[in-house]
């Protein structure tokens, strides 16, 4: 086997730009709306998902709201990423994944292998639902065509610094906020909870825009769902992580949407990339905006992801 | 249909090689499968003389090299395929996408299969691992309805496998961090979910509480039967209600849709279990064994007689019957 040498790290890494996630929760059409028209007007804030990511049957909701609001957060400046469908299941839903070719000058972030299969050779983005654990896969999707990748909740620091030493010519991204996504089933456990089955789920994840909360019989937070998805209960916080991150090469991060003041969100974490705040401040800033939740770290340091592993040093303020 | 069987060590293969499987499956004793138990699984010497058995009575033997590589040391996969290949097994189950490229231009002529683990659910996605890795046959996740794999088979030029009796994945496999979510190990990183040196008992009154890592995943009255705390198998409170949220504790049994799975064009049927004990594996092996020569003897199925190997003694059809979802 041939051994690669990596060339030396670049002086200094690509800027950093902040990027908000696809809505994984089922919001109502008038505050999804309200919603993308604030980022686009307030928040500073370089890239910006739509499209929908969980449920198939979601769709109809606000599928012919999006190319208003692509059109109003570009005009805005931002870049704006189309997400694909995370679990394609049936003739219906490969339909919708054929459909994403005929979409133009939009980078599409495909979250399932017939995305990247239909897109053919077109430039694309690879989604984080996507295995990406080692440098193989990473350097087939790049020759194939991915200019960006959003790497896996799950790796560990060790993979992410391979991953980026082996992706330079890609840009690679991270969640650094938000409930982290860990299943998804074809079963929606926000009918079963409801006693409903999926086919006549009265969209009842509309009633839970942050997910439902799943607690361990004991009455400790654990999980939360969202139809189809199970989430973490407690949000990924890696303000302490990203100037290691941005020295491994991770150049874009993500904000994750939560009902939370996003806009506010998006401020602090602009604030912690240039300098404005140190992560121990932005911690009890973001608690303060997120309000009563559980911040967890673990799977970047190879622990239970729903862990928070404290950096030395940091965090006294807690 | 083609009877495919676990076989966690030399002494189950046999079993279910006498009990009538047409092809075993098994493992690597190391993290490049995804039933990596202490205990479990096969040395290079092991693997090379159970395939010559297997040989010698008609029965195909498969290699699982299902978890996904670590960046820094794909070698070890690298090797668990060379090595495979060497043995001469019949087929490699495959799911990481640098593995199955390294698989198809080190050894062209081998047979790849794709793994469950690689959770390709859709006409797109199987055709994507046909063109790109030439696979030649896909292992369906646990997430597709009866009618969903009909329409499948009429529209790929790949056989299928899917699951037919045994441990019920209710996540879509290969996209599951639930596991290491709670302990830190997952199946795709480290080929175990929800990993014994993680589970805890502890007496509480009457009440038995079993735990995964920091998380209560059930607490047992003094009538019930105390399980093993499969993460999404667990009891817990949502919306003021406690409960089976994911799942009850059931396995799979397709026993009573044979014939349809036959008519949905299904090539292959997978038994789950390669850490069970050979005379589980001779029984469920046989049982099958049996409905399938029924089938193509043109009778019909006797009743499945395998509850009281399931898991809590009850058996679903999980996503084949639309009902489940």
């Amino acid at each position: 086997m041939s051994i690669e040498i990596s060339p030396l790290k670049p002086a200094m890494p690509a800027p950093a730009r902040l990027v908000m996630g696809p809505v994984l929760f089922h919001w109502q059409p008038d505050y999804l709306r309200d919603f993308y028209a604030r980022i686009a007007d307030e928040a500073d804030i370089d890239v910006v998902h739509v499209g929908e990511v969980v449920c198939a049957k979601r769709m109809p909701f606000f599928d012919r709201e999006w190319p208003g609001v692509i059109e109003r957060l570009q005009r805005a400046g931002k870049q704006v990423v189309y997400s694909s469908l995370a679990l394609v299941m049936g003739d219906r839903e490969v339909g919708m994944i054929r459909d994403l070719v005929e979409l133009p000058d939009i980078l599409i972030e495909a979250n399932d292998l017939s995305t990247i299969g239909v897109l053919g050779g077109r430039p694309h983005m690879v989604g984080p639902y996507v295995n990406i654990y080692n440098e193989g896969t990473l350097r087939y999707m790049i020759e194939r065509g991915a200019t960006r990748i959003a790497l896996p909740w799950e790796l560990p620091e060790p993979s992410i610094a391979s991953l980026c030493a082996a992706g330079r010519d890609a840009e690679m991204e991270m969640q650094v906020f938000g409930r982290v996504p860990l299943a998804i089933s074809a079963r929606c456990y926000s009918a079963r909870a409801n006693g409903l089955h999926k086919d006549g789920c009265r969209y009842v994840c509309g009633n839970m825009p942050d997910g439902m909360d799943v607690d361990t019989l004991d009455g400790a937070p654990f999980l939360a769902v969202n139809g189809l998805q199970t989430l973490s209960g407690s949000y990924l916080e890696l303000s302490a992580e990203m100037a290691d991150l941005r020295e491994m090469g991770v150049s874009l991060f993500r904000l994750s949407p939560h009902r939370c003041d996003m806009v506010a969100i998006v401020t602090l974490y602009r604030r912690l990339l240039t300098g404005g705040i140190s992560p121990d401040e932005a911690r009890a800033e973001i608690l303060a905006v997120a309000g009563d939740i559980n911040l967890a770290n673990g799977f970047l340091h190879a622990i239970p992801g729903a862990d928070l592993y404290r950096i030395p040093g940091q965090f006294q303020s807690e | 249909m083609e009877l495919v069987c676990p076989a966690g060590t030399p002494a189950s293969l046999r079993a279910a090689v006498e009990a009538g499987a047409d092809v075993v499956y098994c493992g690597f004793r190391d993290e490049t499968n995804a039933r990596n138990f202490p205990g479990l699984n096969f040395s290079r010497e092991e693997l090379a003389a159970e395939t010559e058995f297997a040989h010698s009575r008609g029965t195909h033997v498969y290699l699982a090299c299902n978890t996904y590589p670590t960046a820094g040391n794909e070698s070890l996969w690298h090797k668990a395929v060379d090595d495979a290949v060497a043995i001469g097994v019949d087929a490699v189950i495959l799911a990481d996408i640098g593995l199955l490229r390294y698989a198809r231009d080190r050894h062209p002529d081998a047979r790849l299969h794709l793994s469950v683990q690689a959770s390709a659910s859709n006409v797109e996605a199987i055709r994507f691992y046909h063109r790109e890795f030439g696979v030649r046959r896909v292992v369906l996740p646990r997430v597709l309805s009866l009618d969903e794999i009909a329409s499948l088979n009429r529209q790929i030029g790949v056989e299928t496998e899917v699951f037919a009796f045994g441990g019920m994945c209710v996540m879509a496999e290969g996209r599951c961090s639930l596991s290491s979510y709670a302990t830190g190990e997952s199946p795709n990183m480290n080929g175990v979910c929800s990993p014994a040196h993680h589970v805890h008992y502890e007496e509480r009154g009457d009440a038995t509480i079993s735990r995964l890592g920091d998380f209560t995943i059930n607490v047992y009255g003094a009538s019930e039967t105390v399980g093993y705390p499969t993460l999404c198998k667990g009891r817990f409170r949502a919306m003021g209600k406690a409960g089976y949220l994911f799942e009850e504790p059931t396995s799979l049994d397709v026993t009573s849709m044979l014939p349809e799975l036959a008519a949905a064009g299904v090539t292959a049927l997978k038994i789950e279990g390669r850490q069970r004990g050979k005379a589980y594996i001779a029984q469920v092996v046989g049982s099958f064994r049996r409905a399938l020569d029924q089938i193509a003897a043109g009778q019909a199925t006797s009743e499945s007689k395998l509850s009281h190997m399931t898991e809590g003694q009850s058996n679903t059809t999980g996503a084949y019957r639309r009902t489940w979802q």
